[in-house]
């Protein structure tokens, strides 16, 4: 009888001949890279069935265009760096505002000349009733020159906000990768070798998770000069060595007892060839998924600390709150709009982006969740 | 010859998926007996198991019934509604799952599980005293001590916990039983064992079983009469002891060439090369033509008929007179 | 006689059931319980029991995946001539050398691939690890392997990850991994027992044609009689930890001396409606041996059992006759 093994197709034109070329006369390397490619192309596939992933992915990519644009705009001299320089700039001929004295009242209990509470101390105080005066309008509203207005200091919302996105991409970038590298880590290694390692690295773990980060963070804040990529490296510690190291070391104890790591064993392969070549790659795919999600709990420890005040930073969105509340615009937020709400949107959005993009790479990692 | 109690008759069933629709049940007719027993046997994805959720109408979501009917004493189960399915399952049908025996609930009494089965099929129902008398029943019927009622079902052996399912499925006094491979995850002593009570209560009850299984040897043990599926298709069916001893089909014939036994001569065993085809692009004509040795043109482009060979033992093979006596080596 | 291939010595292994974090473990699971047994060079043998017997634990123990908790396991070579190592103490540079003449073939062809690696790097791993060859004689080798176990044309084959590949091909690639090596030991657990029927006799085939290319022993740990009776010279029946009768395939199958072998053969379903079975009565379950007793371990179960079975230890392995050892009091030697 002939032989009529039957073979699934392989996806989309499988680059074969390139393989088979590959192993003849370059590096295990390329041959991974072709193979990556293959994969990611099907993951991709998967990944783009997934509305929601595909709307996050959006947001990343919208604020990424954002953060890379104050560059061409310098650089094309469309912004001079006098005015539109997030903290140093200032718009010298801001907006003016007529305002014309009617009355003079005196609050009756407390005796407080009203001109100081509804416009404020900058009316002249020799303004007589009936005289009007120009007032310069610091912060200005949005104009064609302004996109998202000025701040109270007179400098650009929009670029402000642009950096703000730099820094929130920076902090996350770190934070996440800092917590992934040392979780999938530390995870993997206290599931190989488990006894002692495993419980040393697992009540460290517990240990950390008990600590109230954001306390730290605060009390950090308080006594070292806390610059953001600090901030970023005890994210990262944190989440390393904590609470993400339990989740990644779970996985790789299901993987652990795999029968494919028993076959390495008898292959001959040594701990270091077993963790690297078959744990860490198969505790991957959740590592990325983490990643993303540290990435949403950095920007938010990001916004809650320059709201406080409490972090060294010169822009952030969070910084802009925090701007916006010492000087008195957070409650008025209604009228001065353009001081709280893109920040805040920013930050919302950014994090609930990465957030969106884990949930949907959950998707692809995890079959069960696919729908059919 | 009376009425039949359950005929399968001209089932199609595909099941819908992205990338198209799998013929999982193509085109299937038999007919079971009050009294009888009835095994399908074929490989993984041969669309027995989907025969058996098609009889109690426990399809996944995706599946359509293309044509054909299901008739339990004359009713056509897949026109009726879901509120009149459900009452007639349990009750007239009842099933032993795959892997059952691993899916009784850990914080609950074994015997309360089945109480509870009952409540919902029994009108009226039953006071606890009856329901606890046929519980009682039940364990004696299968071989557990009724005691082991109030045991929790980590305190159940694997074969313990399968006769506890064989009980529950026997709860409501189904007509037709549907085990579905209810011995596989078990050792053979025991598979020896809940086989043979099986048997036995079939003999006493007078239900009728339909067992399905990827073990002809199985099959050959406990049943009257066998159907063997291959990609969706009943190739053959006929009495046990007739395809047994004359096998016409020939992936039948090859499936018991291929099947090791410990009695009889030690022998050479011929494989069957080649892999089950992907039922969402079924081979054109007869579906097993690309694996079979005895294979003609017009098996590569016309659907073989079932014919009555004798005996109510029919074969869907165009060249079924080719197929050698069993124990012939091929080649 | 030659000297054998693997020659197993009073092999144990106990496992303690766990007595919370501080406290020795007092109870143990005797999974192995001092098992003998030789296999000859080229030679396979089966061993055969109900889950929770120890046959699994055994094959683990011979390719050291596990340790032993008392006893030795000798390996010999394939030629028979050179001296017999004692593989509980080969040291880790010497280890590679042993990891080339035991190998293992495991029983799930879903799990015993890393999904994530491709068909070579699956096959090509023993020699990747054990820096053997070129990536190129590496590639050649794999490529031989392949054609050899049946997946050709095996360029199609190399780069595929396992889901996309059959049962029956994983399985084809699994025997390739195993034998890529060249060894002359391999533990086989299981192979075909979760493979679709008509697809496990071209694997077993397969098996069988590359022991004789190879010149490879086989230990064949199964739960199924007829399949051992198709792969094996000789057949060892394990039963609680102890090989409670072994001996040739057909003799062991033919004449059952032992309780339980005849209990077992009688429970295997057999493919002829017309066949009637002897009945042959076996009491309750099989259960744990968890500190077993000093006397037989069948005991519980055995339909025949007599004052001394209670009384004496576990009986030891005897030759009732032409290499036909039992351990049962009550079975008289008959040659």
């Amino acid at each position: 009888m002939t032989d009529l093994i039957q073979r699934p197709e392989l996806p989309d034109g499988a680059p074969e001949a390139a393989l088979e070329e590959a192993v003849r006369h370059d590096s295990l390397w390329r041959i991974r890279w072709t193979l990556f490619k293959r994969s990611f192309q099907g993951n991709w596939k998967l990944f783009r069935s997934n509305k929601v992933g595909l709307f996050g992915l959006g947001i990343i990519a919208f604020w990424g265009l954002l953060a890379f644009l104050p560059t061409v705009f310098f650089a094309t001299g469309y912004w001079t760096n006098s005015v539109y320089n997030p903290v140093t700039g200032l718009e010298r001929n801001p907006p003016t505002v007529e305002v014309t004295l009617v009355a003079e009242k005196t609050d009756p209990l407390t005796e407080i000349d009203l001109r100081d509470v509804l416009l404020d101390q900058r009316i002249p105080q020799d303004l007589q009733i009936g005289e009007t005066f120009l007032r310069p309008l610091q912060p200005a509203p949005p104009s064609a020159r302004h996109w998202l207005g000025t701040d109270p200091l007179g400098r650009d919302i929009m670029s402000q906000l642009m950096h703000g996105a730099r820094a929130a991409f920076g902090l996350g970038f770190i934070a996440a990768t800092v917590t992934v590298v040392i979780a999938t880590f530390v995870g993997s290694v206290a599931a190989y070798f488990g006894g002692a390692l495993d419980s040393f690295f697992m009540r460290l773990a517990d240990l950390l998770i008990m600590i109230p980060a954001l306390a730290v963070l605060i009390v950090l804040g308080a006594i070292i000069r806390f610059e953001l990529w600090h901030l970023a490296l005890v994210i990262g510690l944190l989440g390393g060595f904590g609470g993400t190291a339990i989740v990644l070391k779970s996985q790789a104890l299901a993987v652990k007892v795999k029968p494919f790591i028993d076959a390495a064993r008898v292959a001959g392969g040594s701990h270091s060839h077993i963790i690297f070549s078959h744990l860490v790659p198969n505790v991957m795919p959740l590592s990325f998924l983490y990643m993303m999600f540290t990435v949403t709990a950095a920007i938010q420890s990001e916004a809650t600390l320059s709201f406080l005040g409490l972090l060294n930073v010169k822009t952030s969105w969070g910084l802009m709150i925090n701007l916006a509340n010492t000087e008195g615009y957070l409650l008025q937020g209604g009228t001065y709009w353009w001081l709280v709400f893109p920040a805040g949107l920013a930050v919302t959005l950014l994090a609930a982006a990465f957030f969106l993009v884990g949930r949907a790479m959950d998707e692809v990692i995890n079959p069960r969740l696919r729908r059919r | 010859m009376s009425r039949p109690l359950l005929e399968v008759d001209h089932l199609v069933m595909n099941y819908r998926t992205d990338k198209g629709d799998v013929s999982a049940v193509e085109d299937v007719t038999f007919t079971l007996h009050s009294g009888e027993s009835l095994g399908l046997v074929g490989e993984s994805g041969c669309g027995k198991t989907s025969i058996a959720m098609s009889l109690l109408r426990l399809v996944a979501d995706n599946a359509v019934f293309k044509s054909g009917e299901i008739r339990l004493e004359g009713t056509n189960l897949l026109a009726l509604t879901e509120e009149q399915m459900r009452q007639r399952r349990w009750s007239d049908i009842s099933m032993v799952f795959q892997g059952a025996m691993n899916a009784w609930n850990p914080v609950y009494r074994v015997g309360d599980q089945i109480r509870e089965a009952m409540d919902l099929h029994f009108r009226p129902r039953l006071s606890t005293a009856e329901s606890n008398d046929r519980i009682e029943r039940l364990f004696n019927l299968v071989g557990l001590n009724p005691a082991m009622a109030n045991r929790y079902p980590h305190e159940f052996s694997g074969g313990m916990r399968q006769r506890a399912i064989i009980a529950m499925a026997l709860s409501c006094d189904p007509k037709v039983i549907i085990a579905d491979e209810p011995t596989t995850a078990l050792d053979v002593i025991v598979q020896d064992q809940i086989l043979q009570e099986l048997k036995k209560i079939q003999a006493e009850l007078g239900m009728s079983i339909i067992y399905i299984s990827h073990d002809i040897a199985v099959i050959a043990e406990v049943t009257d009469t066998i159907g063997v599926m291959y990609a969706g298709k009943l190739v053959e069916i006929g009495p046990t002891s007739e395809v047994f001893a004359r096998p016409r089909h020939p992936y039948t014939f090859l499936l018991l060439s291929s099947t090791p036994s410990v009695t009889g001569p030690r022998r050479k065993l011929a494989p069957l090369e080649g892999e089950p085809p992907n039922l969402l692009d079924p081979p054109k004509g007869c579906r097993f033509h690309p694996r079979c040795p005895w294979a003609t043109d017009r098996c590569h482009t016309d659907e073989p008929i079932s014919e009555d060979v004798g005996g109510g033992h029919l074969v869907a093979c165009w060249n079924w007179q080719e197929v050698p006596e069993i124990g012939t080596l091929i080649k | 006689m030659s000297q054998p291939l693997i020659k197993v010595d009073q092999l144990s292994k106990l496992f303690p059931v766990s007595r919370g974090m501080f406290r020795k473990p007092i109870d143990f699971i005797h999974a192995v319980d001092g098992i003998s047994f030789e296999i000859a060079p080229g030679e396979s043998l089966g061993l055969v029991g109900e889950s929770g017997c120890g046959k699994s634990t055994t094959g683990r123990m011979l390719v050291r995946l596990s340790d032993a908790t008392s006893g030795q396991i000798l390996l010999g070579d394939s030629q028979g001539t050179d001296d017999l190592v004692d593989v509980a103490h080969i040291d880790d540079s010497d280890m590679g050398k042993f990891r080339r003449r035991v190998q293992m073939i495991f029983q799930d062809p879903y799990e015993s691939m890393n999904p994530r690696r491709t068909v070579f790097e699956t096959v090509s791993e023993p020699l990747a690890v054990q820096n053997i060859g070129t990536l190129h004689e590496r590639e050649e080798r794999v490529t031989a392997m392949l054609q050899l176990v049946g997946l050709t044309p095996p360029v199609t084959f190399l780069f595929r990850y396992p889901h996309e590949l059959s049962g029956g091909q994983r399985q084809r690639v699994a025997i390739a991994r195993a034998l890529v090596l060249d060894p002359s030991f391999v533990v086989a657990d299981e192979p075909t027992s979760m493979l679709d029927v008509s697809i496990r006799i071209s694997i077993m085939d397969l098996m069988l044609k590359l022991a004789d290319e190879f010149n490879v022993s086989y230990l064949y740990i199964t739960h199924d009689l007829a399949v051992a009776r198709y792969m094996c010279d000789r057949i060892a029946v394990m039963y609680l930890g102890k090989i409670v009768e072994i001996g040739d395939t057909e003799e062991i199958l033919g004449n059952p001396q032992h309780p339980y072998t005849r209990a077992l053969l009688a429970a295997v379903p057999v493919p002829d409606p017309s066949f009637k079975k002897p009945d042959v009565q076996i009491l309750g379950g099989i259960t744990k041996a968890i500190n077993p007793p000093p006397r037989c371990r069948f005991i519980d179960r055995c339909p025949f059992s007599q004052p001394i079975c209670e009384v004496e230890d576990h009986p030891p392995l005897e030759d009732k006759g032409g290499g036909h050892f039992v351990a049962c009091h009550l079975v008289e030697k008959t040659a």
